[in-house]
């Protein structure tokens, strides 16, 4: 494969060569596509439209979706539109930090517990316990305990999300641990550090990218489950579980109030999924039965 | 055979001590004094310590800690704050509708998943197979609430073929009670179906790729005996490992479903507590879901010896 890529680079244009990226790949392509627009959509909100998320209107209560509201307005009058792809930057924003914490501790812990051998009972037992807790729980838990912000619906839903990094992880580092070249840094002296550093970290970071984007298309739902039962983001944070949580009440009266942000977050996590199944597939395809949901 | 069912009882006491851990040590190391959090937000000072000195709040936490432990052991899970009903009774009350929508959700979503999965795998590469995942993928994308309020719409408002909302008990008939959990358990089955169909799919592909397959094609076995006693037999295994790591995934579905469709369950508890942040009830949902979830994981452990002979422990 790579001695076809050279020789298509000396031969033809570079654009050729990127189209046929984007033909090998269709399902990176489209995820890509997909959260490029939701991002877009996000990020430039307020260029898009001129309604304000939060500004009330009781005149225009609960509209059906016309060409002055696109996706109609809800009980206060506040365009439903509007409130969606500004909702976006909160799933955005919640789901990536909840990915870069979750695998940061993850790979500390983990490959710790995969080092020394003391310590990995320890963690082991830690993460089975924390594992046997539904995730929701947990974080509802946390929540219940702790005035509500984005911070802490971060830390509620990265806590969840770590032991399963930590199991990866560790069940990596076993089997590089066997490998001869780790037998034969060590007999050369390489101390614990540098061997985690330069030996065991590169080699657990292609499955690490994926299982990111996993626990991103989870942490996404999971921000919106817990929107929607009342332990999200404050109530005033328009994101997407707080609308359909707002709306559920009208559900019968105003369909368009739930569907529409509830169809944004359903593109949203299937742009990550196909984008983590894309990149797992290209990365490596032995890994496909390894992560995953 | 009782030897082994009783040490695998015996490792889940450290899973479950983890757990009871975590869930002590969030409520006393959180930012907040627990005695004001139990107490509520309408406690003047007075309450306060008074239900910290009641509670023996002011011990040493370790011994906190024991005494606490020593009240589970005794299936204590404490006082709810907002009624003062013992927690083990609300939970036990509100233990029915989850049960059934989890048992019934999970009976729907093996049986779909398991043929599909299956069929993917025998099929992989085909436009079957595509097909069969890129639905799967789709539909693990969706929100419990957005295919629920979807489905409402079509069977319940359009169609008037299957109730909105609610709960009948078992008791008040087979009909009614299954009509009720129709529409949530296929909201939630349809997730959990796509979940398993890529398990089932990854594992089968796995297997079919041994030599032993090669075989049993070879000396003129056909398909269905080859997929399904070679095959499926060898996948089982696994298979049924993911269904099992998957119950905590469903539990949380169910939560969310039980709002969507109001259905009286222990979601719906763990919500209202959530509403008056009553945490020892969140505290026992916790430690009773925890439980079950370690006590299904074990019978499924003990399920191997039975779907496969050479696995002994």
């Amino acid at each position: 494969m790579s001695i076809a890529t050279t020789r298509t680079r000396i031969v033809r244009p570079l654009v050729v060569r990127r189209r046929g990226l984007l033909t090998r790949h269709p399902r990176i392509t489209l995820a890509a596509l997909l959260l490029g627009t939701l991002a877009g959509l996000a990020i430039f909100a307020p260029f898009i439209t001129e309604y304000d998320p939060m500004t009330l209107a009781v005149t225009q209560r609960l509209r059906p979706p016309s060409a002055a509201h696109w996706f109609g307005t809800d009980a206060y009058g506040r365009d439903t539109f509007s409130r969606t792809i500004y909702g976006g930057r909160i799933s955005m924003q919640i789901g990536v930090s909840v990915a870069a914490m979750s695998v940061l501790i993850g790979v500390v812990v983990g490959m710790l517990g995969g080092a020394i051998r003391w310590l990995d009972p320890i963690v082991m037992r830690i993460s089975d316990g924390l594992m046997s807790i539904p995730a929701i729980l947990l974080a509802i838990a946390l929540m219940s305990l702790t005035k509500a912000s984005v911070a802490t619906v971060i830390i509620a839903i990265t806590i969840p999300e770590v032991p399963r990094v930590i199991r990866l992880v560790r069940s990596l580092v076993l089997t590089i641990r066997e490998q001869t070249y780790m037998q034969a840094a060590i007999a050369s002296g390489t101390r614990l550090p540098r061997l985690m550093l330069r030996h065991i970290l590169p080699n657990v970071l292609t499955p690490l990218i994926v299982q990111a984007t996993y626990i991103c298309a989870s942490a996404v739902l999971l921000e919106a489950y817990l929107g929607f039962l009342g332990a999200g983001t404050p109530t005033e944070v328009p994101s997407w579980g707080n609308i359909i949580a707002e709306n559920r009440t009208f559900v019968q009266l105003a369909t368009w109030n739930v569907m529409f942000p509830g169809v944004f977050l359903a593109l949203m996590v299937l742009g990550v999924n196909m984008l983590g199944d894309g990149v797992r597939d290209l990365l490596d395809p032995r890994l496909a039965g390894r992560i995953g949901k | 055979m009782l030897r082994i069912v009783l040490r695998r009882l015996g490792a889940t006491i450290p899973v479950m001590l983890v757990v009871a851990v975590v869930v002590f040590l969030m409520l006393h190391l959180s930012a907040g004094d627990p005695a004001a959090i139990i107490a509520g937000d309408n406690a003047t000072e007075e309450d306060i310590a008074l239900l910290r000195k009641s509670l023996g709040l002011d011990r040493p936490l370790a011994e906190q800690f024991v005494q606490w432990i020593w009240q589970l052991a005794q299936g204590d899970l404490g006082v709810s704050i907002f009624n003062r009903v013992p927690v083990a009774t609300m939970i036990a009350q509100r233990m029915e509708p989850t049960i059934a929508l989890t048992v019934l959700t999970m009976t729907l979503a093996v049986s779909l998943a398991v043929p599909l999965g299956v069929l993917a795998a025998w099929r992989v590469g085909t436009w079957v197979d595509h097909t069969i995942m890129a639905l799967a993928v789709a539909a693990f994308s969706c929100p419990v609430f957005l295919i629920g309020y979807a489905l409402v719409q079509q069977f319940a408002r359009t169609w008037k073929v299957l109730p909105v909302q609610g709960y009948t008990p078992l008791s008040e008939g087979l009909v009614p009670f299954l009509l009720h959990l129709a529409l949530p358990a296929i909201s939630l089955g349809l997730i959990y179906t796509a979940l398993l169909a890529r398990m089932t799919r990854s594992t089968m592909l796995e297997v079919l790729g041994e030599d032993y397959i090669r075989t049993a094609r070879a000396k003129g076995l056909g398909v269905r005996q080859v997929l399904l006693q070679h095959g499926l037999r060898n996948a089982a295994v696994p298979i049924v490992t993911t269904i099992g790591l998957g119950i905590a995934l469903l539990i949380g579905g169910v939560v969310v479903a039980e709002s969507v469709f109001a259905i009286p369950g222990i979601g719906r508890l763990t919500v209202e507590a959530l509403q008056q942040r009553d945490y020892p009830v969140i505290q026992g949902v916790i430690l009773v879901s925890s439980l079950a979830y370690v006590l299904v994981n074990l019978l499924i452990d003990l399920s191997y010896l039975l779907l496969d002979p050479r696995i002994r422990y």
